[in-house]
């Protein structure tokens, strides 16, 4: 089973990091081109096109010189790319569109031609979570974890062990921005952030871009790179307000998202070979991994400590080095995406064995909405 | 710059005005009995528009929190502090600060009773809670 489209081109801007020379434009448009060079295409084959609201998909074509017969502008935070995906499977189906291309950039670092995001004092979250002061994703994203750690035992040791798991992979990987090997202790001898999160277990702050390339799977022969099946996609949401979370311990939209893509794919935990997950902080593989259904509820800090998700574990997760130490422009999906699409053409920085399956899990705002892709070898 | 201060709508005016008059006052459908916050006129539970404000008990544990140590604007004088979760004890949670107890993690006990108390804010009367012996 499949959603019946493939991914044909993927790729990043040429740097990521620190990047004051661009503005978020210039990052969406540098994604852009070498998302359509990768696919063999040139820009006027392109018919749709999707991007969050800031630029927005108008602009983003514009620039680009695209004339879009079909465009999704969903910004529902970090994870909209894996939406846009999905959307575009359903446009390609219906005959909407046959060339989408999916772009994200965000000098989200430097914050050159970037926009700004603060609550209105009149909205829900103005009235109900701005007051208490809350600053930002480190204080809001955060806030349901001392609840696990109580119901399930959970430590600021273990915890602190997903950033050392992940800096692992980072280790192999030329492009991301935090290689060197870190410890337990570093991580809680790191400044704190918001207890119980000190700073390395916060994702980094950069500039960046990525575009894919997305068209029916019937094209799956006519692209130079090896095709990446979307073999299954899901969307959910929760809620705007994490203090209105249903249940702390628990993501009821990884859940959700997760169910349906992987329904639709036809597959179970048992055949995923690579996993990325959404990782702006070190809680989110715990959350993910459990609402996926690797591991029971409780299970996934015991699971991560015992070294399946490192380089030679039986899981193979956040190999890029993650949101914690690869990059993280704010909006991570795009990059969550591109470390699945790479792994299963073959060229990843710290390739697996020859994954069959890879699936990719993306988080929206703070436990907002959740986007969940299934991408296969074979279709 | 000032601590930011909630903006009322026609749909939170009731729940402002409890609290200027030192009542929690929240919403629960009249269809299928469930309390619920923040204010909106449909239930969350069932979606039924008939629903009617009451004045909970100001009763609530502590639920969750972290400590934040980047004071948002209007709050460097307050660093570190408590950002929380509470709940109700007719169910309901809501975002607060937490009063009368340092706001450290030997001190703020998660599932700790809680009481409401209010502070003036610009034009409103924001809700915190203190220590439930504490108020």
């Amino acid at each position: 089973m499949s959603t019946g489209v493939i991914i044909a081109g993927a790729a990043e801007t040429n740097q990521i990091g620190k990047l004051p020379g661009y503005s978020t434009l210039g990052l969406h448009i540098e994604a852009a081109v070498n998302a359509v060079a990768d696919a063999g295409l040139t820009l006027k084959d392109i018919d749709g096109i999707a991007t969050v609201s800031a630029p927005g998909p108008v602009q983003v074509a514009h620039a680009l010189g695209i004339v879009p017969r079909w465009m999704d502008g969903t910004g529902v935070g970090g994870t909209s790319f894996l939406l846009h995906v999905r959307h575009a499977a359903a446009a390609i189906a219906a005959g909407d569109a046959s060339t989408v291309l999916i772009t994200h950039g965000e000098s989200g670092r430097s914050r050159v031609g970037a926009s700004r995001f603060a609550p209105a004092p009149s909205s829900p979250q103005g009235q109900f979570e701005a007051p208490y002061g809350v600053f930002g994703a480190p204080t809001m994203f955060t806030m349901p974890m001392l609840r696990y750690m109580k119901d399930y035992g959970l430590t600021h040791e273990q915890l602190a062990y997903v950033a050392v798991a992940q800096r692992r992979w980072a280790a192999k990987n030329p492009r991301a921005m935090y290689r060197d090997p870190i410890t337990v202790d570093d991580v809680l001898d790191s400044r704190m952030v918001a207890y119980p999160f000190h700073l390395l277990e916060c994702c980094l702050v950069t500039d960046g871009g990525g575009a894919l390339v997305v068209t029916s799977a019937e094209r799956a022969a006519d692209f130079p790179k090896p095709a990446v099946h979307v073999l299954g996609a899901g969307e959910s949401a929760e809620t705007p307000l994490i203090s209105q979370m249903a249940d702390f311990t628990e993501s009821q939209a990884n859940k959700l998202a997760g169910q349906a893509a992987f329904a639709q794919a036809g597959i179970t935990t048992a055949d995923v070979g690579h996993l990325m997950i959404y990782d702006a902080f070190a809680h989110l593989p715990i959350y993910g991994l459990e609402a996926l259904g690797f591991v029971a509820k409780g299970e996934a800090a015991g699971f991560i400590g015992d070294g399946n998700t490192e380089p030679g574990g039986s899981l193979p997760l956040n190999t890029n080095g993650g949101g914690l130490s690869y990059t993280h422009t704010g909006m991570y999906g795009m990059f969550a995406i591109l470390e699945g699409v790479r792994q299963i053409r073959g060229e990843a920085a710290a390739q697996v064995d020859g994954p069959q399956i890879s699936v990719v899990l993306g988080n929206g705002g703070m436990f907002a909405t959740s986007g969940v892709l299934v991408l296969g070898r074979d279709g | 710059m000032a601590k930011p201060e909630p903006v009322p709508t026609p749909e939170t005016q009731l729940f402002w005005d409890g609290c200027a008059a030192g009542e929690l006052r929240i919403q629960r459908c009249l269809d299928c009995g469930k309390p619920y916050f923040y204010p909106r006129p449909v239930c969350p539970e069932c979606g039924s528009t008939n629903v009617e404000w009451f004045t909970a008990s100001g009763e609530a544990t502590l639920y969750s929190y972290v400590i934040n140590h980047r004071p948002a604007p209007g709050f460097e004088d307050d660093a570190p502090y408590a950002i929380a979760v509470v709940q109700l004890a007719e169910g309901p949670r809501m975002m607060t600060n937490l009063v009368g107890v340092p706001n450290t993690p030997d001190e703020l006990v998660l599932d700790m009773p809680l009481r409401v108390t209010f502070e003036q804010r610009g034009e409103v009367s924001l809700p915190l809670f203190a220590p439930a012996g504490e108020v």
